[in-house]
């Protein structure tokens, strides 16, 4: 029980407390650029659970079975980074294969996913925060998730927006500004969560 | 040492893995492009222009691989990207008429425009048009930041010594993108065959445009061109006289009424009148329909004449005539 229960916490800090997106500002590029199109954004969000999940299983026994019997640990950055790079490689060949669609859809952005810090970031925080192999992997999966849910949330608002009566200064660009702002706003008030 | 030996190996050990691996796996989840794209990109001049309405050369060749686009958009390419295309393609297109950029103003210049101010700011036309409308008086007139030369990819705008913007017809491939780039919607894109040119884009009224335009030839909205076009090509918009390029014939009469002389025919008295060659003429009439300015007479099935009075040379049934009986003279 005290298991699922620290699973709970986990899911719950990392999809809204600790939101990749609106509360540590991480991987705000996506977060912009895809979220004009629903289905698209669902696309990258897709790859980047993918991307985290996998990039945090194995940056994690990279670091526990490479990088610290090797007593290495100042190579983190740069082994992450590589493992991360090959992962979206990899993933972007899987994509062009199987659903060339979602590969047009989602364009420069799938690659863009390598230097997408969200990833870089949930890799070290899993080891600042020394999770153990099983908390990794979920964090990775919920960190995806909650991208995922504020890359939609987004989406779905700006989907509205287009056909909404915008004066023309605030068009595009500005008022996605201030939908971001707000809902970082909104986000915050899960800080006062006590978990 | 041993620390970097270490460091090295770890590094080393772990791209060559992920080398491998991203190697399998792109054979696996190998996806076949078609070769023809990369063989038309190829051919195209690989300038991005974007005048084929895609984004890029790349995208173009994409669409005509993969949608069956038409093969004869691309501008600077011109007659031998097609030519290319169609041998890859095994389609048969013709070139569309070649068209140029024409500056529809002939201020701007250093002793032919009247300045309301001297403009110091940043140089461009569209900061410049931000600051009162524009350094010079003619709220319609070139601002001469040259924004346009900035723009054009292939080095076909010039300045002469008077400091005016001269297309080079030779170099200017029509792509656009000194149209897009001129804030004052002073350039157009006209067919290299026509060139009768209403160089003026003012809409003030008459005596206004006169009195703001440094060249004195702005067009005053007298509408004496648009009675004196044999084709209805020209017509009044707003004060200001516009030729409809896909009806003009280049026929000059318009430059020879202009007042203001905003109207400019290079070809004046350089035209030729059409002679019938009696002996080829089957009479079937069709130059006599088509003549703009009945010059032409004659019976069904007779040999038809010429009035070398009324001919203005713009070579109409030269190029309707089904036997080739007339010629240029």
């Amino acid at each position: 029980m005290e298991f699922v229960g620290k699973i709970f916490t986990l899911a719950v800090t990392a999809i809204f407390v600790q939101n990749f997106v609106l509360s540590r500002f991480l991987g705000l590029c996506p977060y912009i650029g895809v979220s004009k199109k629903l289905d698209s954004a669902l696309g990258m969000g897709m790859a980047v659970i993918f991307v985290m999940t996998m990039a945090s299983t194995f940056t994690w026994l990279i670091q526990t079975y490479l990088l610290i019997p090797l007593d290495l640990k100042y190579l983190q950055t740069i082994a992450f980074i590589l493992t991360i790079a090959s992962l979206v490689q990899l993933v972007e060949m899987i994509i062009q294969k199987t659903a060339p669609a979602l590969y047009k859809a989602l364009g420069v952005f799938l690659p863009l996913i390598t230097t997408n810090c969200a990833v870089l970031g949930v890799a070290i925080l899993n080891i600042n925060e020394e999770f153990n192999f099983i908390e990794s992997v979920l964090n990775g999966f919920f960190a995806g998730l909650g991208f995922t849910l504020v890359l939609l949330l987004m989406a779905g608002i700006r989907e509205r927006l287009d056909k909404a009566d915008v004066p023309k200064s605030m068009k595009g660009m500005p008022i996605a500004m201030v939908v971001a702002g707000c809902m970082a706003l909104a986000f915050l008030g899960f800080s006062g969560l006590k978990i | 040492m041993s620390i970097i030996l270490f460091a090295v190996a770890t590094l080393g050990a772990l791209g060559l893995i992920y080398g491998l691996g991203l190697a399998l796996a792109s054979k696996k989840f190998h996806v076949d492009v078609d070769p023809k794209i990369e063989k038309i990109s190829k051919g195209l001049p690989g300038v991005n222009c974007g005048a084929c309405g895609y984004p890029g050369c790349f995208a173009y060749a994409e669409a005509i691989a993969g949608k069956g686009e038409e093969i004869n958009k691309c501008a600077p390419g011109g007659e031998d990207t097609i030519k290319h295309i169609s041998e890859i393609m095994g389609i048969k297109a013709s070139m569309k008429e070649r068209n140029i950029a024409v500056i529809h103003c002939r201020s701007g210049g250093k002793n032919n425009t009247f300045l309301r101010y001297y403009y110091q700011g940043i140089a461009t036309c569209k900061a410049a048009i931000l600051v009162t409308n524009g350094p010079n008086l003619c709220n319609y007139g070139c601002v001469f930041q040259n924004d346009c030369i900035v723009a054009c990819n292939f080095d076909a705008i010039h300045l002469d010594d008077n400091g005016m913007r001269i297309i080079d017809k030779e170099k200017c491939t029509g792509c656009g993108a000194c149209v897009k780039a001129c804030p004052r919607n002073l350039i157009e894109l006209v067919p290299v065959s026509k060139k009768v040119h209403i160089l003026c884009t003012s809409h003030d009224k008459g005596a206004e445009a006169k009195k703001r335009c440094g060249n004195k030839t702005a067009c005053i909205g007298c509408g004496l061109c648009v009675k004196k076009c044999p084709v209805e090509a020209i017509e009044l918009q707003d004060d200001l006289a516009v030729i409809n390029y896909d009806k003009c014939v280049s026929c000059g009469l318009c430059a020879e009424v202009c007042p203001t002389k905003s109207i400019i025919d290079p070809l004046a008295g350089k035209r030729k009148i059409a002679f019938i060659i009696e002996e080829n003429c089957i009479g079937c009439t069709i130059c006599a329909k088509k003549c703009p300015v009945d010059a032409i007479s004659g019976e069904v099935k007779k040999v038809h004449k010429i009035d070398p009075e009324k001919c203005i040379g713009c070579e109409i049934c030269f190029a309707v005539c089904p036997k080739e009986a007339i010629e240029m003279r």
